[in-house]
């Protein structure tokens, strides 16, 4: 991997050039890469979009695994009231040492139904949940064994049969924006020819610039990262949505067996940039921004929604003057405005009254005299 | 027309007879043929699918021209169809094309509404043609006839089943027009995937109940080509306008990175089997079955709301006449029935306006009879205070000419009280307490004068010195 790479080449560097005043914390990154690959990584990736765009076959494809053996689809007519269920598959790969827990979140039924008004709740719903669960686990006062269930990307497959997004689609990621990184893809990329890819990837990016809606963008290179890297991440932003096809099936083509589709008129292969940006959006999810992903979703939405909470929860307490919250929460004095107010009209009334008792105490002083 | 003349002939006694020599009668078909072709045909297509889908592409396939279209977009509130009408003509024959677009399916969120513009479209064009051929004076020979006699279903490929939107409508839309599933941009389907995509279709659309058009096996012509067709049904198409160039030719195709999809290639999509099915084949069984089943639907559904009936209770055949007569007699008494009810809210409302009319007037008049009483009241307490007033005069000129006489032997200091009594009384009394106090100064000074002439004018000077005036002697 190139990481590893970059990082021994460096620690080589120092050891030749300065051995006298050599320190050695720059085996830091040995030590971090040792440890984390005895913890082990967990990742969760949840799919979203219509039945029939190629999901799971895509998973497949990714994970070189077949997660859905046993699946059983719906018919058109159970499908016309579907509402969206949410399931779970976890499975523990491994490679070279580095174990994996994946976890792939399902959405079936998602816009499959004639209704689908908030259609997306159900998902909007579990999000908060794993969120809202972290955040307890967090809180708690045994952390040693948290189980991160947060979901850290979600791939949204949009159709490649329109014209671009449609209202389904905007209000989905709208949705979504603020509590996930969203990566939009376009499936079943084998309908389109190079032009039309070209044409269709133009008119998303510019719908999701239109409806401001914030998919996951790709953290900036550092400027002393190597030109090749700066490269290869130049012509991935370039590229986004990716446009993907998946397969199950292994053919041969070109004397090798790859994963691809056979057609009358040609072979699709998956891994091949020509054909498809499969192999792009293989490497950025897995090979170099999984990582990325995971910090973004623990700092930024994951923040996000725990100041939220604390906010709303704060309030609560000033309103109810309750005391069992899970967190030991001081209540901050921070006045209502309401309250002010009648504080101030209080004040008030009390200055005129003393202001008319002075006024007849002299009166009757006068009068007196 | 055709079945009704069957029937006639059967009912009566018939012979078949050979003829002796050529009549000539075999070229009826021609002659009707050739009526036709001066008349010029008429075909009206319905395109049902999801915006983008390749609805537009695929006419301009089929008919090998650019019709214009724009690109629809995503965001539509609502469904609504957009009718083109196009004049093609190919060899000798005229061709009045109208395709009609459905912009907006399958884009909004809710589309539990999504089928009904189409239905209602659909029945719209049955109305105005029930509507012409009611008429009195009709001319259905030169009508144009904006039926829709095909409705081209594109199914999104998928690969699973069919959309539960896709199967609501088709559910809605089979008992009123010729449907054709379509599946669309089939170069995403593999071989083996479109196999079990067409079985799985077949049988949701059998399950559910769903009449699509079967092509015609009954005309000895073309019943072998149509028969083993309507096993290949949805047909998978692939439309295109591109041509690319293959081999030697440009052909009409799709180019990929990894190959070229061409349209017209049988082992690549069903396109061709589409046209023939479509254009070449069945164009007129198409026409025919909307005229005599779908039409004929609906005009029967229609009439019998209005009330008409065949029969009638006692099982014998009702006329259109009678029935006619009837519903117009209902529609009079009807009429006549409303105009009394409207006649009987005037005349109340009337009434009840009079009613307070009346009222008003009332109160006016009291009112007046009010104002009346007062203004004699003051008019008569005005009276009385003039009175007083008069008696109070009188009693002063009296006290007066009393005073007079007794002052003549009374001192000064009397006058000056009566002055004082004088003037506190009210203002018209001034004129006189002068004139008494000068006459009483009169007679107590004795005036130093000659003559009388000098006396008056003394009294003159003392009556306008300001002294007399004031009473201040």
């Amino acid at each position: 991997m190139t990481t590893n790479i970059r990082y021994k080449s460096r620690f080589m560097k120092s050891e030749e050039s300065e051995d006298k005043q050599y320190v050695g914390f720059a085996t830091l990154p040995n030590q971090v890469h040792r440890k984390s690959v005895k913890k082990g990584f967990d990742f969760t990736l949840m799919v979203a979009g219509e039945s029939g765009l190629g999901k799971s076959t895509l998973v497949n494809s990714l994970f070189l695994t077949d997660l859905y053996k046993d699946r059983k689809l719906l018919n058109a007519e159970e499908r016309i009231n579907q509402t969206v269920e949410i399931t779970k598959h976890t499975v523990d790969i491994e490679e070279k040492g580095v174990k994996l827990k994946l976890t792939i979140v399902d959405t079936p039924g998602f816009g499959d139904a004639v209704n689908n008004n908030e259609c997306w709740k159900p998902i909007t719903d579990y999000i908060d949940q794993q969120f809202e669960q972290y955040f307890r686990d967090e809180s708690g006062l045994n952390r040693k064994n948290i189980l991160d269930n947060r979901v850290h990307c979600c791939l949204y497959f949009i159709p490649p049969f329109g014209h671009g997004l449609r209202p389904v689609d905007v209000e989905f990621m709208k949705a979504l924006h603020e509590k996930v990184n969203i990566v939009p893809l376009i499936s079943k990329a084998d309908c389109l020819t190079p032009n039309e890819v070209k044409k269709l990837k133009d008119r998303v990016r510019d719908e999701i610039e239109h409806f401001g809606i914030k998919v996951y963008q790709f953290p900036e290179c550092d400027s002393d990262e190597e030109e090749e890297f700066k490269q290869m991440d130049k012509e991935l932003k370039e590229c986004t949505p990716f446009a993907v096809i998946g397969s199950n099936t292994v053919v041969e083509a070109r004397g090798q067996r790859v994963r691809g589709r056979l057609y009358p008129w040609g072979i699709v292969e998956v891994e091949n940039q020509s054909h498809c940006d499969f192999v792009k959006l293989r490497n950025m999810l897995i090979r170099s921004h999984m990582h990325d992903l995971k910090d973004v979703t623990c700092d930024v939405h994951y923040e996000n929604y725990r100041a939220h909470c604390i906010q709303e929860m704060t309030s609560k307490l000033a309103q109810d003057n309750r005391t069992d919250s899970p967190l030991p929460i001081l209540p901050l004095p921070t006045p209502d405005v309401e309250t002010e107010r009648l504080i101030k009209m209080k004040d008030e009334e009390l200055k005129r009254m003393q202001e008319m008792l002075e006024k007849m105490q002299q009166q009757m002083h006068e009068k007196d005299q | 027309m055709a079945a009704t003349d069957v029937d006639i002939f059967s009912n009566e006694e018939k012979r078949n007879l050979s003829l002796g020599g050529h009549v000539g009668f075999d070229s009826l078909p021609d002659q009707l043929v050739s009526k036709s072709v001066t008349q010029g045909f008429c075909f009206n297509i319905l395109c049902v699918g999801e915006t983008g889908i390749g609805k537009s592409t695929l006419m301009n396939t089929l008919f090998n021209t650019m019709f214009e279209n724009e690109e629809a977009s995503h965001y539509q509130n609502g469904v609504y169809l957009r009718p083109r009408t196009y004049d093609l003509q190919e060899s000798n024959v005229h061709l009045k094309l109208t395709i009609v677009d459905t912009v907006g399916f399958g884009d909004q969120i809710n589309k539990e509404e999504s089928y009904k513009p189409i239905v209602d479209y659909i029945d719209t064009q049955f109305e105005n043609y029930l509507q012409e051929e009611l008429k009195i004076k009709r001319s259905l020979f030169n009508y144009h006839d904006t039926r829709i006699h095909i409705c081209l279903y594109f199914i999104a490929p998928t690969g699973h089943s069919l959309k539960s939107l896709d199967l609501v409508t088709m559910k809605k839309l089979d008992s009123k027009v010729n449907i054709i599933p379509i599946i669309a941009k089939a170069d995403t389907i593999s071989k083996s995937e479109l196999h079990k995509f067409k079985i799985k279709i077949m049988s949701e659309l059998v399950s559910n109940g769903v009449q699509i058009y079967q092509f015609p096996t009954d005309d000895g012509a073309v019943t072998e080509i149509n028969s083993s067709m309507n096993a290949h049904l949805p047909f998978a198409v692939v439309g295109s306008v591109e041509e690319v160039k293959v081999g030697n030719k440009a052909v009409r195709a799709r180019q990929y990175p990894w190959g070229v999809v061409q349209v017209e290639n049988e082992s690549h999509c069903d396109f061709v089997k589409l046209r023939e099915m479509l254009i070449r084949v069945n164009m007129e069984d198409l026409r025919e079955q909307t005229h005599a089943r779908h039409y004929e639907l609906y005009r029967r559904c229609k009439l019998e709301e209005m009330g008409f009936k065949d029969t009638d209770p006692d099982s014998q055949p009702f006329s259109l006449q009678e029935t006619y007569e009837a519903k117009r007699k209902e529609f009079l008494g009807d009429l006549q029935r409303k105009e009394e009810e409207m006649r009987q809210m005037f005349v109340n409302k009337v009434k009840e306006t009079e009613g307070e009319l009346k009222e008003k007037e009332r109160e006016l008049h009291e009112k007046f009879e009010q104002l009346k009483r007062m203004h004699q009241e003051e008019k008569r307490k005005v009276e009385e205070k003039r009175r007083e007033l008069e008696e109070e005069m009188n009693a002063f000129n009296r006290r007066k000419v009393a005073a007079e006489t007794l002052s003549l032997s009374q001192p000064l200091k009397k006058d000056k009280d009566k002055k004082k009594s004088v003037n506190t009384e009210n203002q018209s009394g001034v004129s006189f307490s002068n004139s008494k106090v000068m006459m009483a100064k009169a007679n107590m000074e004795p005036l130093n004068c000659q003559s009388w002439w000098q006396a008056i004018q003394c009294c003159t000077c003392l009556v306008h010195s300001d002294a007399w005036r004031q009473g201040l002697f």
